[in-house]
């Protein structure tokens, strides 16, 4: 591989860690030397994590937000359009649009579409499902569900360059920095 | 959804340590490609607590709407405005059990000592005493309204649910219901996990009872002497109640055998090597 050329061959470099101590480290590391494009892989949620990869606004409150809103308007204005327009019936003189009795509907489609947008909408801002990612052709990195934390420096970074990331990489104290073939 | 939510991480992992390849690709289908990336956590995390905050309010509102159903029948025994609180403490309440009941014999079984800890038993029996006083005053106020409202039907249905044919179900219910929980108001009771699986079935059987008294002795005394009659379970109905509890053990122990019983990422969370140092 020759110095400075973009890489068509490569996804990024991949350090391997023992903790997540080391890997929020790293992580942070390679945050202030200027790259951009990294990611984290860990077993369990870690918090600092996502900080130090300067990843921390998410849309997913806000479309279940607007989920919500479609859901509450939506319940209520199909009884409304039942009662009302379609089938209107007199029941015991009451007005049509008799909301109060709307309400428990309305409260359960705003939970109800609130909730799928918060699975949909995360699957979605994440991309799953995928079965197949590249990730996965790392050696070791199956270990990355159960007890191994892991650094990538993707190649779409513009400060990539693959031998410069190896061997930052290799300054902090990975137990092993791989390849990850595109 | 919630539940299936909750166990992606985990099908990961199942699918990172299956041993053969029809595990692996099932495990693998149900993970759906989740990777453990930091991005992908930290959505997952929010998606999570959005979830859990809009399943909240949901219990309160299933349990009412059920007990609406009740509420709106003209029925003396159904027609009632306690119905709603005095159901969600209800579920609560029997949710509670269930869970000790359950959780009991498993954490011996397979070990989870430290895992589920007696802190949690303890906390459950609290929750269970609380909310077992809510529906016994629900109990309390039913039978008040009964007298309080003067009404000669309404009179009729809480002296006959006291005195008349099912008079043994109703005050099997208070025993199991009103009176065995109060004994978890001694610590030592609620360290000796014999007593509580025992607490939580006799709980279990006398939520069983108070649905039995609600339904039939509201309905086998109706407005009307024509329609009066008794009720007795045939063998169907038994086999039938017998058959749903076997069909739920049988789901259950299908659970525990492929599917992780306790969530294995949020355990890694809280150990020590999980914490983070600056």
């Amino acid at each position: 591989m020759k110095q400075g050329k973009p890489h068509k061959s490569l996804y990024g470099v991949m350090a391997q860690f023992d903790n997540p101590s080391q890997l929020v480290a790293a992580a942070k590391e390679t945050y202030a030397a200027g790259y951009r494009q990294i990611n984290g892989y860990s077993p369990f949620p870690i918090e600092e994590l996502s900080e130090a990869i300067g990843f921390r606004r998410t849309a997913l409150p806000l479309i279940v937000l607007i989920g919500g809103i479609l859901g509450g308007l939506g319940g209520f204005f199909m009884q409304y359009w039942m009662e009302v327009i379609d089938y209107p019936i007199n029941v015991g003189g009451k007005p049509f649009n008799s909301w109060p009795a709307f309400i428990p509907i309305t409260f359960e489609c705003t939970v109800l579409v609130a909730a799928f947008s918060a699975v949909l909408g995360m699957l979605a801002l994440n991309k799953l499902p995928q079965p197949y990612h590249r990730v996965f052709n790392a050696p070791h990195f199956a270990l990355a569900t159960r007890d191994s934390f892991f650094l990538v420096i993707e190649s779409k970074d513009p400060k990539f360059d693959h031998d410069e990331a190896v061997r930052f990489l290799k300054t902090l104290d990975p137990r092993e920095v791989v390849d990850v073939e595109l | 959804m919630f539940w299936f939510v909750g166990l992606i991480p985990d099908f990961a992992t199942l699918r990172d340590r299956a041993n053969s390849k029809a595990f692996r690709l099932i495990y693998g289908l149900l993970a759906m490609g989740w990777r453990g990336s930091a991005r992908h956590w930290h959505r997952y995390e929010m998606a999570y607590l959005l979830l859990a905050g809009l399943a909240t309010p949901l219990v309160l509102s299933v349990h009412t709407i059920v007990s609406f159903d009740f509420a709106v029948g003209i029925i003396p025994g159904w027609h009632a405005t306690i119905f709603p609180p005095y159901f969600v403490a209800g579920a609560i309440y029997a949710g509670f059990a269930m869970v000790l009941l359950l959780t009991i014999p498993l954490r011996k079984i397979y070990g989870l000592e430290s895992f589920i800890t007696m802190r949690h038993m303890n906390n459950m029996a609290k929750v269970m005493l609380a909310t077992g006083l809510i529906v016994f005053y629900g109990y309390l106020i039913e039978a008040f309204f009964g007298w309080y409202s003067g009404n000669h039907y309404e009179r009729f249905m809480i002296w006959n649910r006291m005195h008349g044919p099912y008079a043994p179900y109703y005050w099997a219910l208070i025993f199991c219901n009103g009176l065995t929980p109060q004994l978890l108001w001694f610590k030592k009771i609620r360290a000796n996990l014999v007593l509580l699986w025992i607490i939580s079935v006799i709980v279990s059987i006398g939520m069983w009872l108070e649905r039995f008294v609600i339904v039939v002795t509201s309905l086998h005394r109706d407005f009307l002497p024509s329609s009066w009659g008794m009720y007795q379970p045939s063998q169907w109905d038994w086999a039938m109640y017998v058959g749903t509890i076997g069909f739920f053990f049988a789901l259950l122990f299908l659970f525990i055998r492929f599917l992780p019983m306790i969530s294995i990422f949020e355990m890694r969370t809280i150990l020590p090597a999980a914490e983070v140092e600056e």
